[in-house]
């Protein structure tokens, strides 16, 4: 199958891998995926006092598109509030990245993980989790 | 050095050109029916069909009688497992076979399911090796094949087929292998190893495609299969269909070279072979799949652990290889040869077969050694579970979401 120059450009080059400090409270990790299944990703976004992510970082266990989708999500994440971030929809990774049908669920675990890290953020910050009312099959 | 360099000598190999200059002359020149007897055209394809199935014939120790021409080995496993079943069905109704087979023989075994007939798919060992009590076992006066392939396409094992084809005959059974993988790369030899069937395929060993041969036991037992296709009675009756020269010619020829050629051939790729399984399992946490002991000469299977295969392949995109991840697939299972060896399915998603062949030079070797290293580090960089390994957290010890 050949991959989009989008999927290879951000294969290739991987935007903002890394790590950020899961213990400070200003961090939101979002863990998402199984082994079992051959993807894992790793989201985590640094929040100032505005709610504005000011940094954002993944790692990705799994195929071209999934490390694609999640270095892509990292850069849409920097700069926007959290509750744009929010809005962030799967189909909208999938558009960019030029998704064929099978890697569909890489985009979804894209945007789980950044949901999980939101939530994980509201959680430490004393925020009740957002319930995601999207159903993915 | 061309790139892409070509490590998928499994799935096909590339045509040799002695066997395309084989080839060429029976397209156009001398392009005659093999049945047609009345003619000089008819008479010269005959002769060269009867060549080629001398080579096949003694490439494998048996009589250019019992060789059956098909389209390849997945219309020869069919023939001889849907076959077999229809022709002794009044003997019994009962075959054993492995859970790692290729799916042109688990397929045909489910499809004999579907007539009434019974199958028992032995698990295999931890090594990939098939566990000769528990084939003893399964065995039962109405078993009446066990089919248990050579050589394992994914991981390369090679099974006990003397100790295999003893204990059917011991019970009354015959017995067939898928040798695809085998013939032409190790010495196989119908009567030493108790064969009554076996499939081969022409482009697995530098013929070309679309041709292949099953060979059927003619004496002690004399063996038949019910034909599958009707017609005009070619192949004794057992495989209609007007016989295609140039792709026999070219089976024939590809047999006579893996004949002249293998011991020295075998003996190169192993050496090539062990340098790139070291050179690779020097990274932390890789395994090879597979009893490495018996197995082809050509081939690794090697897990890259906390790194996932087909992200693997594409940061090797230099290299043509195939893995046991199934990424791309609608069901995300990967590989069931792996899994079937026990593998968790992590570690299946981790896999990269190297398939070397004929005209793999130890150059094209050192490259892949470089390239491969190359990407797994880089993947293991870009992997939250080798951050997690290396800070010796337990990732059993974590509630992943399966999704």
């Amino acid at each position: 199958m050949a991959y989009s120059d989008k999927v290879i450009d951000h294969y290739t080059n991987p935007r903002n891998v890394g790590t950020l400090d899961k213990s400070s409270h200003k961090v939101g990790t979002g863990l998402v995926g199984a082994p079992e299944c051959g993807d894992v990703m790793r989201l985590q976004i640094q929040v100032d006092d505005n709610n504005v992510i000011t940094d954002a970082k993944f790692k990705t266990f799994g195929c071209g598109s999934a490390i694609a989708s999640s270095s892509l999500a990292t850069e849409w994440l920097k700069g926007k509030s959290i509750d744009d971030a929010m809005k962030i929809d799967n189909m909208d990774i999938v558009e960019e990245l030029a998704l064929p049908p099978v890697k569909i669920h890489c985009s979804v675990l894209a945007e789980d993980a950044i949901k999980a890290a939101i939530n994980d953020f509201r959680v430490k910050n004393g925020l009740a989790p957002i319930e995601s009312e999207k159903v993915h099959h | 050095m061309n790139i892409p360099i070509y490590l998928d000598n499994n799935a096909t190999t590339p045509m040799d050109p002695r066997v395309l200059e084989a080839m060429l002359p029976y397209f156009n020149e001398k392009f005659g029916n093999a049945a047609s007897r009345n003619h000089a055209f008819g008479w010269v394809a005959e002769e060269a069909v009867d060549y080629a199935r001398e080579q096949v014939a003694k490439l494998i120790g048996a009589s250019e009688k019992e060789i059956i021409f098909t389209s390849g080995a997945t219309e020869s496993d069919n023939l001889a497992i849907k076959g077999v079943f229809e022709m002794y069905k009044d003997k019994g109704n009962h075959i054993i076979t492995t859970v790692t087979e290729h799916k042109a023989v688990l397929d045909a075994c489910k499809h004999v399911e579907k007539l009434g007939g019974k199958v028992t798919y032995l698990p295999v060992k931890e090594d990939g090796l098939v566990d000769l009590a528990a084939l003893e076992a399964a065995m039962t006066p109405e078993t009446i094949l066990v089919s248990i392939m050579y050589g394992n396409n994914e991981i390369g094992v090679i099974q006990p087929i003397k100790e295999i084809s003893a204990i059917a005959h011991k019970h009354g059974a015959l017995f067939m292998t898928d040798a695809v993988q085998a013939v032409g790369k190790i010495p196989v030899d119908v009567n030493a190893d108790g064969i009554d069937l076996l499939a081969l395929s022409a482009h697995k060993i530098y013929g070309p495609k679309g041709v292949g041969a099953l060979y059927v036991r003619r004496k002690g037992p004399r063996v038949k299969v019910t034909a599958q296709m009707d017609g005009g009675g070619h192949e004794r009756g057992m495989r209609s269909g007007t016989l295609n020269v140039p792709g026999i010619v070219g089976l024939g020829k590809a047999c006579e070279l893996c004949g002249q050629e293998m011991e020295s051939e075998a003996k190169r790729l192993s050496a090539l072979r062990d340098k790139l399984q070291s050179a690779l399992t020097v990274l932390e946490e890789s395994y090879v799949n597979g009893n490495v002991e018996h197995r082809l000469p050509h081939v690794a299977n090697i897990s890259f652990k906390y790194v996932e295969g087909e992200g693997l392949m594409m940061a090797m995109k230099d290299l043509a290889v195939s893995s046991g991840s199934a990424c791309t697939s609608a069901s995300l299972e990967p590989s069931y040869v792996l899994k079937s060896l026990g593998l968790s399915d992590d570690l299946a998603h981790s896999s990269i077969r190297f398939g070397l062949g004929r005209f793999t030079t130890e150059e094209e070797v050192d490259y892949a050694i470089e390239v491969t290293k190359k990407a797994v580090t880089h993947l293991r960089d870009l992997s939250p579970l080798w951050e997690m390994f290396k800070e010796g957290i337990d990732l059993n010890s974590i509630e992943w979401a399966e999704h």
